[in-house]
């Protein structure tokens, strides 16, 4: 596939993006300026990115627990992420939903759900919704692979095939289900075989190359638009950070990690953009200077903002 | 199986063929006894002069959904065997040839995706009105309505709205012999949750008016029906109606004692006030038919103006409804009560087979009388 230079440029610009403000989000997490939790999506950039680059605008995902990368991937503004993970009014949730919870619905992102699995059966209804009304947009539920042992895949999956739905279902196999292996959680080797069970095409892909999922992505999009069905992606990725940062890591060993790491999906494009000659040194470190300061940008502005007000702590229960 | 059960006289009546009609008529025979003291003309909520048509809480319930599906094109029914089976308790007959198969849309058995899928559907647009074939069978989707749907809103401040109704069937029905896993009251399961509004209709006039109201409101609304009601038949006016969510209805006005209920309970507390109207006993009954957001306010004021509360629901006692009202009534009215508050519930206890220890398992007319007696001591 011939993927235009733009793309390309904007699919390293989100990569990017995503890391530095998950590097951002956990520095600020250590000094103890974010609460609650943070749970890092970096090595998973180019799932991500390659994923939402092949939706339009109107498209909509639903994310998990760990949507920082989906909600920048699909196109949300970092300095409200920020604001929003700093339980600011001027975060996208008005501080209401914290890292765990942000949603985005101007860019198309209805959501991170942090039950595990409990996108994909509000995405599938989304695309019902779609096709009820005549629309030719697509629902993408992001689960990580232990979303794969819930019920919401089971019966999300197979609603979604009997009504040929638009949704592309993206498992991204990140090996961990907190401290749990999956090759412990399921009897299979190859995630995809799954979605022979539902009748849909099930691809396995290499989740740490964007532009091979992108090319996946492009095309089970192409399909659930035009009305031929799901489709399930499975991004073969690797979590480099603890399930949360600062999560002590006791259940994988070191060496594991400095394996994947070596497979890093950012490096990885940079070296292809450079000998594909898309780009030279030059415009890549214009684009990780400039996104830097995007970032530098979105804490100061989260830092600045208010707080919700207390007297509008029951607002937005009831319409 | 179960939509046997519990078919009204009418639908007895109209499906006289089949094997399976010596058994529904022996059900309905079985009721007998029991049936013709809740005559309608205990509840009477239409004004005189007004057009009127008589049906059952079932088909006040059909005729609900047929009224909003025809008004509105983005309102449809997900739901197991809700097709031209109809449901379980027939209650969406006749919808799936009128409106077909996309409107009236059979699900596989997915209880917590049929929740999801309304929740998702509803994010962009539709309105979405889900069967489950029993409250019991909800815990199943207990994520999706209670960490999903009901706080989506909330968590995304403000970005979105989710307008669907679930309608689930509940309560026992007395000597229906359904046992632990079909029979239970659980609305205070949902009432527990901020961003779900809880509704429980007596009558077939409220079950109409309440269902339409819920339709058409943009957020999420658990619509309780109780089983043993679907065969009740009430009055309803012929022209459109929607009613108020969030209020309680005064079903009797009294000035003795408060009677607070809901659902099948509001019959018991009305025959109950019809016995001892009869020994000067004038009782007033706050039907609750939003359990939540509960009108604080109206159980309140009757209770200021009676000095008394007798509070009843089919649910098991600990941390059910009657508790709830109990503390509304203590906060809101503690300086004008004369008498102790007197609760009348299910037995804390999963809901038996056999007959001998079903029997007592709900509230029934003479636990409502003489819990009335006992308050009216002091």
């Amino acid at each position: 596939m011939d993927i235009p230079r733009d793309t390309l440029l904007e699919m390293y610009r989100r990569m990017v993006r995503i890391r530095e403000f998950e590097l951002a989000a956990i520095d600020l997490f250590k000094r103890g300026q974010v609460k609650g939790a943070v749970h890092p999506y970096i090595g998973q950039e180019a799932s991500g990115v390659g994923v939402c680059m092949a939706l339009r605008g109107d498209d909509l995902i639903a994310g998990t627990h760990r949507s920082h990368g989906h909600n920048i991937a699909k196109g949300a503004d970092p300095k409200k992420m920020m604001a929003e993970i700093l339980g600011k009014e001027t975060g996208y949730c008005k501080g209401r939903g914290g890292s765990m919870h942000i949603a985005a619905f101007d860019t198309g992102s209805l959501g991170a759900l942090a039950v595990v699995g409990s996108g994909i059966p509000i995405a599938v209804g989304a695309a019902l919704g779609f096709k009820m009304q005549g629309q030719d947009r697509v629902a993408v539920p992001f689960t990580g692979d232990a979303g794969i042992n819930t019920g919401n895949w089971h019966e999300g999956l197979n609603m979604a095939s009997i009504w040929d739905l638009p949704v592309v279902f993206v498992l991204e196999n990140n090996h961990y289900g907190v401290s749990t292996n999956i090759e412990y959680s399921v009897n299979i080797k190859d995630l995809s075989i799954r979605a022979n069970s539902y009748g849909i095409p099930g691809v396995r892909v290499d989740g740490f190359d964007v532009t091979a999922v992108y090319e996946a992505a492009v095309e089970a999009v192409e399909r659930a638009r035009s009305g031929k069905g799901p489709t399930l992606l499975v991004t073969e990725s690797y979590r480099f950070e603890g399930h949360y940062a600062g999560e002590p890591e006791v259940y994988r060993d070191k060496k594991e990690v400095m394996e994947y790491r070596k497979k890093d999906p950012i490096p990885r494009f940079r070296t292809y953009l450079i000998e594909k000659k898309i780009a030279d040194t030059g415009v890549l470190e214009g684009i990780d200077s400039d996104i830097k300061q995007q970032i530098a940008d979105a804490v100061q502005f989260a830092k600045d903002s208010p707080q919700p007000d207390p007297s509008t702590a029951m607002d937005y229960i009831y319409v | 199986m179960f939509g046997v059960w519990l078919r009204t006289e009418k639908i007895v009546s109209e499906e006289k063929q089949g094997t399976v009609m010596g058994k529904i008529e022996k059900d309905a025979t079985s009721l007998g006894n029991l049936k013709p003291t809740m005559s309608p003309e205990l509840i009477v909520q239409v004004k005189e002069g007004v057009s009127v048509k008589e049906m059952s809480y079932q088909e006040a319930i059909r005729e609900a959904l047929r009224e909003e599906m025809l008004r509105d094109e983005k309102v449809f029914l997900l739901g197991e065997d809700i097709g031209k089976h109809g449901g379980a308790f027939g209650v969406t007959r006749t919808l799936f040839d009128q409106f077909g198969p996309e409107r009236v849309r059979n699900t596989p058995i997915s209880e917590n995706t049929i929740a999801g899928t309304a929740t998702g559907a509803a994010l962009v647009g539709m309105r979405p009105v889900a069967e489950i074939m029993f409250v019991d069978f909800s815990g199943l989707a207990m994520d999706q309505i209670a960490n999903q749907a009901a706080k989506l809103r909330f968590m995304t401040g403000g970005q979105c709205r989710v307008p669907w109704v679930i309608r689930m069937p509940q309560g026992g029905g007395a000597g229906k012999s359904t046992a632990a896993q079909h029979s239970q009251s659980l609305e205070v399961w949902y009432a527990h949750i901020p961003g779900l509004k809880v509704i429980h209709p007596s009558t077939p006039y409220d079950a109409k008016g309440l269902l339409k109201a819920a339709i058409r409101d943009d957020n999420p609304v658990i619509f309780l029906e109780h089983k043993f009601l679907y065969s009740f038949r009430g009055i309803v006016p012929e022209e459109e109606y929607v009613l108020p969510i969030g209020k309680c209805d005064v079903k009797r006005a009294g000035t003795d004692v408060t009677v607070v209920a809901s659902g099948y309970m509001v019959w018991h507390a009305m025959l109950a006030s019809q016995m001892l109207a009869q020994e000067g006993v004038d009782v007033e009954v706050v039907d609750v038919r939003t359990i939540s957001p509960l009108d604080e306010e109206t159980i309140g004021n009757s209770v200021r103006r009676t000095g008394r509360a007798v509070l009843v629901a089919e649910a098991c006692r600990s941390y059910g409804p009657t508790g709830e009202w109990a503390a509304v009534a203590m906060e809101k009215a503690f300086g004008y009560l004369q008498a102790p508050i007197v609760r009348v519930t299910g037995r804390n206890s999963p809901v038996p087979f056999a007959d001998s220890i079903e029997n007592g398992v709900w509230p029934d007319t003479a636990d409502v009388e003489s819990a009335i007696r006992e308050v009216m001591k002091y």
